[in-house]
């Protein structure tokens, strides 16, 4: 498989402000790809370096085998995106926004091909409804269909669950699942809602304060043996001073608000607390970390 | 692509209510001033003949005709018009970062400098077509409305007369220069409109710019005679009325088809060129280099 976007040492000042630093990864062809982060993370700041909207400070960005400085439009002309909320021409009709884009893009789309991305995303039949008397919802999908008109092979979206309602959120998703499996399309998904990435991503990175915290098939980080293993305890003193001196030494992680955490698999879970219970340590509650919610919280120390 | 992109920013332009309220304004208040001067043309013409009135001779019910008006009209809203046009430029780029569209339109494969350039021409035909409103009511509904005659237009203690076959070439290239210096105007528009992340301060920027330097012009203090104003934009603006002052003969006689000092128009029209150039240059620089963050 071969890559489609490839990104090396990438990083953007913004004065003092290091919003991204020395940022690396790759994006397989046909993968669904998660890019997650807590908000001002640095998602959006690499995704508009990788559409060209600012200039990054250092670093490489190749999209198609191509370098996106010496190669802007025929990069931009494979690629469709929306960069946080979708605002579009609010004085327009759908139709004529996606006529406008996929002019914009190159493409003289037809008639048909516009009612066809409309149809899509299930705005046809308000197709000649002025934007203004759009839902937040609708317009996520229009914006959607704006990107998807000129057929690009590579679709970034940033956030693209921002706004939605449950309803929303679950056509979105099935939405990104259609265009990977069926379309065989490469997405860039970046979004703060993890367990929404859990569902679509194959592969995801997660990043914070700008730096690189791990990338990986999302089967192999949220390996269904190994776990992360919460521990609420009124004494937090005297369990993890009892953690550092016996044999549960080497799964120790730092304390994260008031609880302990400890890295196992699943199958050890009773044997740490049979553990917990000869040691007299009081144990109020002891809980497998199992979502990529957790996951990504336990990375990030939050 | 060039002329695609062109296309798109003269649809979105027409498309918006507030693209027609400059075209209604015009029409409005030069429907007002030629009803004014139907009913009160006389009392009009006399004051504004006041001072050439010991020195001349005045045929005042000749004087009030169509072209006479339209040369009024052109005097009484040329200088307003400045507003409505930095309300369509200055509106350009900050108006599409505030609606969040702007970096969509970075993001397609198209130069920035391209997007400036499909905006700076949509904003000129913009000016044009507003010109043409004008010319359309100020001097075709003026002919209709007061007949035609020749036309005289008074330079300080000077009268300038023009056959009625010597004049509507002057109102084309009149209009052409005022194209000119109202392109202008709508390249600072679109300048101040790539700094800016609202629609409104850019409008403003420009109005308060017009303003400071037309204040300096009419002050006509030597200190700014002699520095600021032989370069102000608003100064060459107003160039449009160098055609129709004419060149006279020995005798004092008009000479057909002549303008008096053609090579201060030519100057004033490469100001105004250079102006536009300037403006364009530092709106293509600064877009280039800006991050979008909105």
């Amino acid at each position: 498989m071969s890559d489609v976007i490839r990104v090396k040492d990438l990083s953007k000042h913004f004065g003092e402000l290091k919003a991204v630093q020395q940022l690396s990864f790759s994006v397989g062809e046909g993968q669904v790809y998660g890019f997650l982060g807590q908000n001002g993370a640095g998602k959006s700041t690499t995704i508009r370096m990788l559409m060209t909207l600012i200039e990054p400070t250092g670093g490489e960005i190749e999209i198609f085998g191509m370098n996106l400085r010496k190669h802007r439009k025929e990069i931009l002309r494979q690629t469709g995106a929306i960069i946080e909320k979708p605002d579009l021409y609010k004085y327009l009709t759908a139709k004529e926004n996606v006529r406008i884009f996929s002019r914009l893009s190159g493409v003289k789309a037809s008639e048909k091909q516009i009612m066809d991305q409309l149809s899509l995303v299930g705005l046809a039949g308000r197709a000649d409804s002025k934007v203004k008397t759009y839902s937040q919802g609708m317009k996520q999908r229009l914006g959607l269909a704006c990107a998807l008109v000129h057929n690009p092979g590579l679709i970034i979206l940033d956030e693209p669950t921002n706004g939605l309602d449950p309803q929303g959120i679950a056509d979105m998703r099935q939405l990104i699942l259609h265009l990977s499996r069926d379309l065989h399309k490469t997405l860039l998904v970046s979004s703060h809602l993890l367990s929404e990435m859990e569902m679509v991503a194959d592969h995801m990175l997660i990043i914070h304060k700008g730096e690189k915290v791990v990338e990986g098939k999302v089967s192999e980080l949220l390996d269904p043996e190994k776990t992360m293993v919460e521990l609420l305890t009124p004494d937090i003193n005297s369990a993890i001073a009892e953690f550092k001196s016996g044999p549960w030494q080497r799964h120790l992680k730092e304390p994260v608000k008031g609880t302990v955490r400890l890295e196992c698999n699943r199958n050890e879970i009773p044997a740490l607390n049979k553990y917990l219970v000869e040691k007299g340590i009081p144990v109020q509650s002891l809980r497998p970390l199992n979502s990529l919610e957790d996951y990504f919280l336990s990375l990030t120390k939050v | 692509m060039f002329i695609e992109l062109l296309k798109i920013e003269l649809y979105k332009i027409f498309k918006r209510p507030r693209t027609f309220i400059a075209f209604g304004a015009i029409a409005v208040i030069i429907l007002l001033v030629q009803f004014a001067l139907k009913v009160n043309g006389k009392d009009f013409v006399e004051f504004y003949t006041d001072s050439q009135a010991d020195t001349f001779d005045i045929p005042f019910d000749k004087i009030l005709n169509g072209y006479f008006v339209c040369v009024a009209v052109l005097h009484m809203i040329l200088i307003h018009v400045p507003l409505l046009v930095a309300l369509i430029a200055g509106d350009m780029i900050s108006g599409e970062a505030n609606l969040g569209t702007l970096r969509l339109l970075a993001g397609k494969p198209v130069t920035r400098t391209q997007l400036i350039m499909a905006k700076f021409w949509a904003s000129t035909i913009y000016v044009i077509l507003l010109l043409i409103c004008m010319a359309f009511f100020a001097l075709l509904g003026s002919m209709i409305i007061f007949g035609t005659e020749d036309l005289v237009v008074f330079k300080e203690t000077d009268m300038h007369i023009m056959k009625s076959g010597d004049v509507i070439w002057r109102f084309f290239a009149a209009f052409v220069f005022a194209a000119l210096a109202l392109t202008t105007i709508a390249a600072m528009a679109l300048m101040f409109s790539v700094f800016s992340e609202n629609s409104l301060g850019p409008i403003v920027a420009t109005v308060c710019v017009v303003i400071v330097f037309t204040i300096v012009q009419q002050l006509q203090v030597p200190v700014f005679e002699q520095t600021i104003n032989p370069w102000s934009f608003t100064t060459h603006m107003l160039g449009w009325k160098g055609f129709f002052y004419v060149e006279k003969n020995a005798e004092g006689a008009t000479i057909p088809g002549s303008i008096e000092n053609p090579a201060a128009l030519v100057r004033s029209g490469l100001i105004l060129l250079g102006y536009i150039v300037l403006f364009l240059t530092i709106s293509i620089r600064g877009f280039n280099k800006k991050d979008i963050l909105s």
